[in-house]
């Protein structure tokens, strides 16, 4: 039965039939017919205090849930600060439906106050946008966004509808289902490339899964933990494949990449046989292999058109993870590899390398020993937020998360989850996307880890977490430095620093205190245990600003 | 090497837009473009001659699929090619010229399309080699104007791309 209601209304009701509990956004004149319709609705709008953290919060929310989130923002700037949110989401798949107000149909292109032509800006970052010319399009263009968002490869889709639209009145149902003639993604694999998936698996002696953060997005992390186990086969993961399996699994080795560590990154180099699931082959992640013809590449993905694009792959295999890996165990044997994981193993336990400089010279903290200390005190049921620079490569590194965290279709995210801003690099994501994380999973323990450089592009976010309870932990670590430009600069600019330097930045905890925040500080590591447990044992948010030293690495 | 390929489309607001904005950002050269419906109103197709590698060829198929409003991209086989560009040239002609040009129009199967006291019109269409031979024998003459579209094309024999 369809009944008559205005499309505010209507978009109302239909996030509402997508299970839509909470949004994330910050209104404006355009967007004010949709957010006087949400008055009364049961979806709980959290205003952040920009709109890029709107896009970044929808992101977190969307990561932990494995279904699509939802930002809103105004015409204008408030759509153009979703931009950077959009394409940190379109670069890490992330499903999220951004819907923004536009001026009135018969404005635009007028350049009127607050136009932007944020469907044309967005492009290059979204996997699909529409904006509304034809009011009683919308229910099927919701429907269609959500399912364009949340299937195949999934990805960001933007909504812009225009005031007057906003305000005519349709004939509202919602439909079930759509269908779209050119889109239809393939989720099984073809089972003769399965076949010799398995044979490859077979012949190899020293076979290697490389994990991508595609493993989250089919909800595959369960299936692929039980090929490895059975065929004994070693797995490395990219930055965003983190927590796919448990860190401290026998198998897995760790994170690869110019930042990773000895034992994934000898691994790729000295494998017969490698595995990429749902991996895109980043610059940054996979310099080894370039350069190895005799190795043979198995990649297995949704999306054809990352197949073969920055590696040459010898068995392609397109279809959902989940679906093809499960195809997999059904005709795989085990195997004994035993030399190869003994190999990698002891190259694990005896890299004793760590980031720092650790010696009498050293002020603050070892980021390593401090994340160490975390992980003894860390519930298993987390989720770590990490932002970008070196507090990123520090953590991914170091991190230690246990439990079960192997999704499945009714629990993404069970145990220890890592996030982060793995393709776009975007500062500034930490925070937000913990908010949304622990949005969508109150009961986790979720922290967010960022830098005194980070920190400064979000620190606007502690507003939101007061405002609606969202008991969110922060730690900052702190050198006074843009950390990984310094290093940077070190490394490759004979050491000429410049522009790295954050004199004038706050004392954080004072600020956090000026927000009714309350935290602690941690200027050596005889500090740590304690200003840990009292974050920990906190039940509001809370913040730790952690001293580490000026000099130290994050490259091994 | 140059390519041709055939792309339907939804005839969506925008669709343009998203398939030469994907050209541009990728780095993909677009030699020229023809966009026009087909006999069913809402798919449009596009033929787009671009240069580049067979990995670039690949590339641009891969990433043109993962259009929503893409419905089918097709690289068309160079030896099987069937493909038209339109030319309209116009040319300063005095009275007394107008024989030359009818000489020339009907050399080459040419149209006259249109006539006044002092211009004449030319209208061919061709495969590209066509029309650049064309436009050499008119050049000794005072082009006013010349507009030339993109190619379309299609393969030959009994097979078609449709949805």
């Amino acid at each position: 039965m369809s009944e008559k209601i205005t499309v505010a209304e209507a978009l109302v009701r239909c996030l509402e039939a997508e299970g839509i509990k909470k949004i994330f956004g910050y209104p404006g004149a355009a967007i004010c017919p949709f957010y006087d319709k949400l008055v009364g609705s049961k979806i709980q709008h959290i205003l952040v205090r920009h709109e890029a953290n709107a896009g970044h919060a929808a992101s977190g929310t969307a990561r932990i849930t494995g279904k699509p989130a939802v930002c809103v923002a105004t015409s204008g700037p408030g759509a153009t600060n979703l931009i950077t949110a959009i394409a940190t989401a379109y670069m890490d798949s992330i499903p999220v439906v951004i819907i923004t107000g536009q001026v009135s149909s018969e404005q635009i292109g007028r350049d009127v106050f607050q136009e932007a032509d944020i469907t044309g800006a967005a492009q290059p970052f979204v996997k699909h946008s529409y904006l509304i010319k034809d009011a009683n399009l919308v229910p099927e263009i919701v429907k269609k966004a959500f399912y364009i968002a949340g299937s195949g490869r999934p990805g960001p889709v933007l909504i812009d509808v225009p005031y007057d639209v906003q305000l005519q009145t349709i004939d509202f149902e919602y439909p079930e289902s759509v269908e779209l003639c050119s889109y239809k993604p393939k989720y099984e694999g073809n089972k003769l490339q399965i076949k010799r998936v398995a044979e490859a698996i077979k012949e190899a002696k020293k076979p290697l899964i490389c994990a991508g953060g595609g493993l989250f997005s089919a909800k595959a992390g369960e299936i692929m933990r039980k090929i490895a186990e059975t065929a004994n086969i070693p797995v490395i993961c990219t930055m965003m494949g983190i927590s796919i399996i448990p860190t401290d699994h026998p198998l897995f080795m760790g994170m690869i990449g110019m930042h990773g560590r000895i034992a994934p990154n000898k691994a790729i180099s000295e494998c017969d046989l490698l595995i990429l699931l749902g991996a895109r082959v980043g610059d940054r992640a996979v310099t080894a292999i370039k350069n190895r013809e005799d190795l043979k590449v198995i990649h297995i993905d949704i999306d054809p058109a990352e197949i073969g694009k920055n590696l040459p792959v010898s068995i392609p295999v397109v279809g959902d993870l989940r679906t093809v890996l499960t195809q997999l165990s059904e005709i795989i044997g085990t195997q004994e590899n035993a030399d190869w994981v003994k190999y990698l193993h002891e190259l694990k336990n005896n890299d004793k390398r760590q980031n720092f400089i650790s010696d009498e010279s050293t002020n603050g903290v070892n980021p390593a020993v401090f994340i160490e200390k975390l992980n003894k005190l860390l519930p298993d049921e987390c989720v770590i937020s990490a932002d970008v620079g070196q507090n990123q490569i520090w953590t991914a590194n170091s991190i230690r998360l246990r439990g079960a965290n192997s999704p499945s279709e009714e629990n993404v995210s069970v145990g220890g989850r890592f996030i982060t801003s793995g393709g776009m690099g975007t500062m500034g994501y930490s925070v937000p996307a913990a908010i949304g994380a622990k949005s969508a999973r109150p009961e986790a323990e979720v922290i967010a880890i960022c830098g005194d450089g980070s920190f400064q592009m979000q620190s606007m976010e502690l507003a939101t977490m007061v405002q609606h309870d969202i008991n969110v932990k922060i730690i900052i670590m702190t050198n006074n430095r843009l950390g990984m430009v310094r290093e940077v600069q070190t490394n490759n600019y004979e050491n000429r620093l410049t522009a790295v330097f954050l004199d004038g930045s706050p004392d954080f905890i004072k600020l956090a205190e000026a927000y009714g925040i309350k935290g602690g500080y941690v200027n050596d590591e005889a500090e740590a245990d304690t200003a840990l447990e009292n974050m920990l044992k906190s039940d509001k948010p809370y913040i730790l600003q952690v001293k580490v030293d000026e000099n130290e690495r994050s490259i091994l | 090497m140059k390519h041709t390929i055939s792309i339907l489309v939804e005839n969506n607001a925008g669709v343009l837009a998203r398939i030469s904005g994907l050209f541009a950002r990728r780095g993909y050269n677009i030699h020229s473009l023809a966009v026009g419906v087909t006999d069913n109103e809402k798919i449009s197709r596009i033929t787009i001659v671009a240069e580049g590698s067979d990995y670039t060829l690949e590339q641009i198929e891969k990433q043109l699929n993962k259009l929503i409003d893409v419905i089918k991209v097709r690289s068309l086989s160079a030896d099987k090619l069937l493909a038209r560009e339109l030319v309209l040239v116009k040319v300063a002609c005095k009275p007394v010229q107008r024989t030359e040009l009818i000489d020339i129009a009907e050399i080459m199967a040419a149209k006259i399309s249109d006539v006044s006291p002092d211009s004449m019109t030319l209208e061919l269409s061709g495969n590209q080699n066509v029309l650049t031979t064309f436009e050499e024998l008119l050049s000794p003459y005072e082009i006013i104007e010349i507009v030339r579209t993109g190619t379309v094309a299609l393969q030959k024999g009994s097979s078609g791309i449709r949805v």
